[in-house]
């Protein structure tokens, strides 16, 4: 088995604020990132997908589909985006923290990933956020 | 406990099969299959694993692996055409999978009977796209 990842960038905002709670526990619990106008970052996305090696193409994975796949669900929709007004996902009750974002990311990739790749492999294993340089979240699929 | 080396080299390859036509090729590998070739300068990371000798406090010299990531990776690959100057690569396509996992097969068999096993094999072929090989069937 052979992974293969794959390192994507978009620069996004968000304001964390949940409307379980009051205007003072939130300015408790968030901090900074509950300013009224929300803030932004540059978001590092690493996606994993491991497979077997085909031994004709030398490939686990074609990049170039996965970087279509990547693009059309997520890039297109959160690159220089709020995501508290621009991501239907989070234009609820869901708060944009990246343990969310990485849910929403996970849900989508999965939900384009038999038409990009229709065969049993390559599969996703884990996908990586940054939301700054110190920090990192990480979700494993396999 | 694991130790990672880090090493790098410079060459330049082109992905292709001989058996496909050029636009065929061009979808499958997009501008890598460019027919002169380009290059990169691939960074690889060798991890090994083991337990610490009690006496001299090391899992493997660092100094040795060095040598061998050298002698065995470095030397032959840096600043060379992979296609028509490292075999494999004359017969099998140079992705970084593929190069990855020759980097696995030089390795390996060089720390046949040490106290650490070779665990991992990374190859960044670009900072945005890396491979992990941890041998057939891992």
């Amino acid at each position: 088995m052979t992974r293969v990842t794959r390192r994507y960038k978009f620069a996004a905002s968000h304001r964390l604020h949940s409307s379980e709670l009051s205007e003072s526990e939130n300015h408790e619990l968030y901090g900074k990132c509950n300013n009224p106008y929300g803030h932004g970052h540059d978001y590092v996305l690493e996606v994993s997908v491991a497979g077997p090696l085909d031994s004709v193409s030398g490939q686990v994975v074609n990049v170039l589909a996965l970087d279509r796949l990547v693009n059309e669900q997520i890039l297109r929709d959160f690159d220089h985006r709020y995501f508290n007004a621009d991501v239907r996902e989070f234009s609820g009750d869901l708060v944009p923290t990246s343990e969310n974002i990485l849910t929403v990311i996970e849900s989508r990739l999965s939900a384009g990933w038999r038409k990009t790749f229709p065969g049993n492999w390559p599969r996703l294993e884990g996908i990586r956020l940054q939301e700054t340089k110190r920090n990192r979240f990480e979700l494993r699929t396999n | 406990m694991l130790i990672t080396r880090r090493a790098e080299f410079s060459a330049s390859h082109v992905c292709g099969q001989s058996s496909l036509t050029p636009e065929q090729n061009r979808e499958l590998y997009g501008l890598a299959a460019n027919p002169k070739g380009h290059g990169h300068n691939y960074v690889l990371e060798v991890t090994l694993e083991g337990d610490p000798d009690p006496v001299t406090g090391m899992i493997f010299d660092l100094k040795m692996l060095k040598e061998v990531i050298q002698k065995n990776v470095v030397e032959p690959m840096d600043h060379r055409f992979l296609n028509y100057e490292v075999p494999p690569f004359d017969k099998i396509v140079p992705t970084a999978e593929n190069v990855a996992a020759e980097i696995w097969k030089r390795l390996e068999p060089q720390l046949k009977g040490e106290r650490a096993r070779l665990k991992n094999v990374r190859l960044f072929e670009t900072e945005d796209l890396y491979v992990d090989y941890a041998g057939a069937g891992q």
